[in-house]
C-alpha cells in the first residue's frame, strides 16, 4: 500500500519493557550532538593532548637520550589536570542546553508522559554529558597507559604503578560527576541555554577568584574547599599519591565535591517535573 | 470485512479490535491543592470508555484533573484509577498505555516532525524500524505528511497542534488525553482537528478525554461529558441524556416588566438566562416542560404579554449553563 493511502493503524508490534526510555534519550542525544561540526573539531583538540604525550612516550621508549621524557605517575595526573580544559569547554558545548532547552520547548511534560520516571529523564540527560567526558578524561588517560605499554613492549611500568588504574579510574570520576551533575543542575534553573552557559563559567571563574583572594589576604590555602576546582585538585593529589597542594584535609575536599553532586541532584529532582507550579 | 492493521512483527490487529471497554478513568475523593488555592475539591467520577468530553470554564480544574491523572501532581487526597491501574502504584504502567496531547505548545528542540515524532514512539516502547514507519502513517493521518522532514521550530500554531496528536497517537495508545486540542487554531484547521478527533474515537475505537472550554468541540466529537466548574464536578452523564430528558429549553419574548417576570420564574424553579434583543432562555424542568402551558399561566397571572414562545433546540450550552448555574 503506496504510504499516502495510510490511515492511522493499530499497532500490534512488540514494545520494549518499562525502563527503557532512557536508553533511547541516550542514544539520541549522542547522535545529536556527534552531528554537530563544531563538537568534533573541539573534541580533536580535546585529544591533541593525548597525542604529544604518546609521542613523548614513544620518544622516551626508543631514544636512549629522550629517557627524561619517560612518563611517570604524576604524568597522568597532569595530564587529567590539563584536560580539566576541555572538560570545562565539553560540559559548556554539551550540557548547557540538556535541558533548558527542554524547559525552553515545554518538552518535560511530553518526556514524562512517556513511560518514563524524572530519574530516569535525568540519567538520560547525565549519560550523555558523561559519556562525552568520559571520552576526553578517563579513555585517553587509560590509553595513554596502554600505550605505554605498546611502545615500551612490556607491562614493567604498568605493574609497577598498578595504582595508576583505580587512581585514574577515580578521579576520572570524580571530575566528571562533579562537572555533569553541576550543569545539568544548572540547566534545569533555566530556559536559556546561555544564561546556563554563563552560570556555569561564573560559578567556576568566581568561586576560584574568591579562594584566590582569600589565599592572597591571609596567606593560607585552607580556603580551598570554597573552590570545586581547587577541591578536586587536592582530591587528585591524594588520589595519585602526590603531596597535596593546599592546606586542606583530603576529607574536607571529598566532602566539597560529594556535597556539590548531591546539592546538584537535589536541585534535579525538584526541577525535573511534568508540571511547574507556582504558588 | 474487518480491516486488518499491519505491524512491525508481521503481528495484526482488527482496526475495529475492542480496546479497553470498562470505565477508562475512576477517581474518588480527589482534592488537589496548590499552596493555599484548592484546585480539586473532593472530585468523585467515572469516565466510561469512548469519548468523554471534560467541559469547564477556564480555571475550573480541567487541566489539574488531567496531570494528575497522568502523575505529575500527586494529590492532597484520594485515589484515581485509569485503566483500571492505580495512579499511585503504577504511574508507568498507565503511561504506556495513554497519549497525552498537552495544552501548551511543546515539542523536543532540534527534530524534524518525522524525527520527533518516531523519537517519542521510541520512548513509548517501539523498535527503532516500527517507530519510524508509524511516524511517517500517523503524521500522514494527522495532515502533516508533505512538512514531516521540516523543523518543528518553524511550524505555525495549527501545525503544532497536528503534530502534539501525532506523537500522543504514534504508539497506538488504548486512551488519549487532549487538553484544548483546538488552541489558537484557525476555524477550517480546528474543523480539520475535530474532524480527527472524531474519527480517531468513533471509527478507530481510541477511548479519549478532550478538556475544553468549548462546548461546540465538546459536542460534536465526544458522547458523555463531565462538567466541571470551581474544582468540583458539576454534573455528568451522556450527552444525550443530559440534553434531553429532563426538561425543554424555551425561548421567549414578553411585554411588561420583565425583571419582575424572571423573579417570578425563578421562583417557580425555573432556570433564566436572559440573552439579546429581549429574548429569554426558559429552561423549564421535569415532565412539565413538555408543555408551555405553565408559562401563559404564569404570563397571565402576572399580567405580562406574551409576544412569543417557541420551544429551543436544547445544546450542550444548556446543559453547561445548568450545570454551572444550579452550583
Amino acid at each position: 500500500m503506496p504510504i499516502h493511502d495510510q490511515g492511522y493503524r493499530r499497532y500490534g508490534g512488540t514494545r520494549a519493557g518499562i525502563g527503557r526510555s532512557w536508553q533511547v534519550m541516550i542514544r539520541a542525544g549522542v547522535m545529536s550532538i556527534i552531528s554537530k561540526r563544531q563538537f568534533l573539531g573541539l573534541m580533536l583538540f580535546a585529544w591533541a593532548p593525548f597525542v604529544v604525550r604518546a609521542v613523548q612516550i614513544y620518544v622516551s621508549a626508543n631514544f636512549q637520550q629522550a629517557s627524561f621524557l619517560a612518563p611517570k605517575g604524576e604524568t597522568f595526573r597532569e595530564f587529567l589536570d590539563q584536560q580539566g580544559l576541555f572538560v570545562f569547554f565539553v560540559t559548556i558545548y554539551v550540557g548547557a542546553g540538556l535541558i533548558a532547552n527542554d524547559r525552553r520547548a515545554n518538552a518535560l511534560q511530553l518526556y514524562l508522559s512517556k513511560p518514563m520516571t524524572s530519574a530516569e529523564y535525568i540519567a538520560g540527560k547525565l549519560a550523555i554529558l558523561f559519556l562525552f567526558l568520559v571520552s576526553v578524561t578517563f579513555l585517553p588517560a587509560m590509553m595513554l597507559l596502554l600505550t605505554q605499554a605498546v611502545f615500551a613492549g612490556s607491562l614493567t611500568f604498568v605493574s609497577n604503578n598498578l595504582y595508576l588504574l583505580p587512581a585514574i579510574t577515580l578521579f576520572s570520576l570524580a571530575q566528571v560527576l562533579l562537572a555533569s551533575t553541576t550543569m545539568l543542575a544548572l540547566s534545569s534553573l533555566s530556559k536559556s541555554s546561555r544564561f546556563v552557559a554563563v552560570m556555569y563559567a561564573g560559578l567556576f571563574f568566581f568561586t576560584t577568584a574568591l579562594f584566590n583572594a582569600l589565599r592572597g589576604i591571609t596567606g593560607k590555602t585552607s580556603f580551598a574547599w570554597m573552590s570545586p576546582t581547587a577541591a578536586l585538585e587536592q582530591l587528585g593529589d591524594v588520589i595519585f599519591r602526590l603531596p597535596p597542594r593546599y592546606q586542606l584535609s583530603p576529607g574536607l575536599a571529598g566532602v566539597t565535591v560529594l556535597v556539590l553532586i548531591a546539592a546538584s541532584i537535589y536541585i534535579l529532582h525538584r526541577r525535573v517535573r511534568g508540571v511547574e507550579i507556582v504558588t | 470485512m474487518t480491516q486488518m492493521t499491519q505491524t512491525g512483527e508481521g503481528q495484526s490487529h482488527p482496526l475495529d479490535a475492542p480496546r479497553f471497554a470498562g470505565p477508562v478513568v475512576q477517581c474518588q475523593n480527589l482534592s488537589v491543592r496548590f499552596g493555599k488555592n484548592l484546585a480539586l475539591t473532593d472530585v468523585t467520577a467515572v469516565f466510561p470508555a469512548g469519548a468523554v468530553g471534560l467541559l469547564g470554564p477556564n480555571g475550573a480544574g480541567k487541566s489539574t484533573l488531567l496531570k494528575s491523572l497522568l502523575g505529575f501532581i500527586v494529590p492532597e487526597k484520594g485515589s484515581m484509577k485509569v485503566i483500571d491501574m492505580d495512579v499511585a502504584t503504577s504511574p508507568l504502567e498507565i503511561r504506556e498505555r495513554i497519549g497525552y496531547m498537552p495544552e501548551s505548545d511543546s515539542h523536543i528542540p532540534g527534530m524534524n516532525a518525522v524525527s520527533f515524532v518516531a523519537y517519542c514512539a521510541q520512548l513509548s516502547g517501539l523498535p527503532a524500524t516500527d517507530a519510524m514507519q508509524r511516524a511517517h502513517e500517523v503524521l500522514y493521518y494527522v495532515g502533516l505528511g508533505e512538512a514531516r522532514y521540516r523543523n518543528i521550530e518553524t511550524y505555525s500554531t495549527g501545525m503544532k497542534q497536528r503534530i502534539k496528536l501525532a506523537q500522543a497517537i504514534v504508539h497506538d495508545p488504548d486512551l488519549l488525553f487532549l487538553d484544548e486540542p483546538t488552541n489558537g487554531m484557525d476555524p477550517k484547521g480546528r474543523d480539520e482537528m475535530l474532524e480527527l478527533i472524531h474519527d480517531l474515537a468513533h471509527n478507530k475505537n481510541v477511548n479519549l478525554i478532550l478538556s475544553s472550554h468549548l462546548l461546540p468541540d465538546v459536542e460534536f466529537t465526544c458522547d458523555h461529558v463531565v462538567v466541571m466548574d470551581k474544582g468540583t464536578i458539576a454534573t455528568y452523564g451522556p450527552i444525550k441524556a443530559l440534553k434531553g430528558t429532563t426538561g425543554r429549553v424555551y425561548e421567549m419574548r414578553i411585554k411588561g416588566d420583565e425583571t419582575q417576570f424572571i423573579s417570578v420564574l425563578r421562583g417557580e424553579g425555573f432556570d433564566v438566562k436572559d440573552s439579546d434583543e429581549d429574548v429569554m432562555r426558559v429552561f423549564v424542568p421535569g415532565a412539565a416542560g413538555d408543555n408551555p402551558k405553565v408559562l401563559f399561566e404564569l404570563a397571565a397571572r402576572e399580567r405580562v404579554q406574551v409576544r412569543h414562545v417557541r420551544p429551543s433546540v436544547p445544546t450542550l450550552e444548556d446543559v453547561f449553563a445548568r450545570a454551572v448555574g444550579e452550583k
